[in-house]
């Protein structure tokens, strides 16, 4: 994609404006795109200075399918499965912002029986998340073992949502005005399961990690991110929640049921990697008693709004946002009002989370760039969209 | 504020600027030309305070283009939206990336996608496609026969 020549030529512009980095011993490495600590395809070109790391650069694009331009010629039920494989690892969170994006358009209003599912849902594949980010962020720094603990449970939500849904990561369960179908019988059952079986292992977790001195020396210090420049790079989710931003979407601009729940919001001041770690850390508890609460009081009824089978949103602009594991994700729809979008953009989380990682490692060792990355939890195919 | 008051409010600081009906926030439009003023009295103006921009897109209406800005104040937590109409031929517009840092990256994914420059950015180059790529895709012009496949 891009020639050697061409990667040190930009890395030598980019690091000229960084201020005096051509002295001698100045290294250009190129961390990705194909390497275990991005998960995934992104390629960072990297200036070095010893071990310093004087200048990050992101490369991206190399998983861009340009799904904004797909979805201008998919109807308004179509474009929703595409979004599931943005970030395939909250797709169910994905589907809902833009259920919720075409709802408002409808001006349809879900039934109760839908809001709690998807509440529900969304919960679950927020812990799958988190629980995923926790094995792979032990594993980047060195703890192998966290990586299957973490799996062994996750294994279970995806139990649970290919029971209900018939997928484990691309769901396409939420559709516009509810979900596509009624939960499973053994739903209720088999999550209460889970919430027994996890509430122990959580506490695990903490007892093999979280107490771990060797993992705090690599956590404490590292990866310092201010309150302004959080909010100045537009971070959102855990990664700005660490630095002591509020900024959950689920409090600040509650939808469906969550204004019904009971939750904490999870603030760290401290905005260095261990206080990242710590907000997702407990909001896994927070999505286990939110699940809690509400497995029980599933109402009876519809589970789905009746709607056209071909649906029309009027001329106009509609906005959703909803709160993703990782931050706060967007849907921007253009409308002229015929049966797909004529502009649809999606602000995913994790574009502008990438966006201060340049700013975040300057100073710091090599070595601390994996867990820097590894607490800004990047899912790359909803970077490059 | 609310939206009412910021709609009172916002004529005072930009005197010229034109309100969109509809939509669930404030819509105003400015002129391109004067965004980079506006943007930083908009940040940095104690009545508004607008720290936080959570959106930066541009929409192509075939006859010009329009950048689409997103704001939204963390203090406040009262929101707006800024367009400016913006030349198809010759699509130039001021960054904002000094004074909301997100903006370096939305605005190379806007230059590469649609092809806006935005005069004074650090690190005008394109994001997501290759160097050598040819066109703006998201274009509603744009043609590509061989990847692209229409439903």
């Amino acid at each position: 994609m891009y020639r050697e020549t061409q990667i040190i030529k930009h890395a030598q512009k980019a690091s000229s404006n960084g201020g005096n980095l051509e002295e001698a011993g100045d290294l250009v490495i190129n961390v990705g795109p194909q390497h275990p600590s991005t998960h995934g395809v992104l390629h960072l070109v990297i200036t070095l200075h010893g071990e310093t790391i004087k200048n990050v650069e992101p490369h991206l694009g190399y998983i861009h399918r340009s799904i904004e331009k797909m979805c201008e010629s998919l109807s308004y039920r179509q474009f929703i499965y595409v979004t599931s494989r943005m970030d395939y690892l909250s797709s169910h969170i994905n589907n809902h912002g833009c259920a919720m994006c075409v709802e408002k358009g409808l001006q349809v209003e879900i039934p109760p029986r839908a809001k709690v599912i998807r509440v529900l849902m969304d919960e679950l594949t927020r812990l799958a998340s988190h629980q995923l980010w926790w094995g792979a962020m032990a594993m980047d720094v060195g703890a192998l073992t966290p990586f299957f603990h973490a799996f062994r449970e996750r294994e279970m939500i995806n139990d649970i949502m290919e029971e209900t849904c018939g997928a484990r990561l691309t769901m396409n369960y939420m559709v516009p005005g509810g979900v596509m179908y009624d939960i499973h019988p053994n739903f209720q059952k088999r999550v209460k399961e889970f919430i027994e079986e996890f509430k122990k292992k959580i506490d695990e977790y903490d007892e093999l990690v979280t107490g771990n001195i060797i993992f705090q020396n690599r956590m404490k210090g590292v990866g310092y991110l201010t309150k302004e420049d959080a909010i100045s790079y537009g971070c959102t989710g855990p990664t700005a929640r660490g630095s002591g931003v509020s900024c959950d979407i689920r409090k600040l601009y509650p939808y469906e049921v969550y204004d019904q729940v009971q939750f904490n919001e999870i603030i760290e001041t401290d905005g260095d990697c261990f206080a990242r770690y710590l907000v997702r850390m407990q909001e896994m508890r927070q999505s286990l008693s939110m699940v809690e609460q509400l497995i029980d009081n599933i109402p009876e009824g519809d589970f789905q709004a009746k709607t056209k089978a071909v649906l029309k949103l009027p001329k106009g602009e509609f906005y959703s946002k909803i709160e993703t594991a990782r931050g706060e994700f967007g849907v921007y729809i253009v409308s002229e009002g015929g049966t797909t979008p004529y502009r649809i953009k999606f602000r995913s989380p994790g574009f502008s989370n990438l966006s201060a990682l340049n700013h975040m490692a300057k100073g710091y060792k090599i070595g601390d760039l994996v867990a820097i990355m590894g607490t800004l939890d990047l899912v790359i195919p909803d970077i490059d969209r | 504020m609310t939206n009412e008051a910021l709609k009172i409010k916002l004529p005072e600081l930009i005197p010229s600027v034109v309100f969109e009906e509809g939509g669930e926030w404030i819509t105003a439009f400015v002129d391109a030309s004067a965004w980079k003023t506006i943007a930083q009295q908009l940040r940095s103006n104690e009545d508004f305070q607008f720290d936080y921009l959570f959106c930066v897109t541009c929409v192509d209406w075939k006859t010009h283009l329009t950048m689409v800005y997103h704001l939204t104040s963390t203090i406040y937590r009262h929101s707006l939206v800024i367009k400016a109409k913006l030349d198809r031929n010759n699509p130039e517009i001021e960054t904002v990336s000094d004074i909301w840092r997100t903006a370096e990256f939305h605005e190379r994914e806007a230059y590469d996608l649609f092809g806006v420059k935005f005069l004074h950015h650090p690190d005008l180059r394109r994001l997501l496609l290759t160097d050598d790529f040819d066109g703006y895709p998201l274009r509603k012009d744009f043609e590509d026969p061989i990847n692209m496949i229409k439903l």
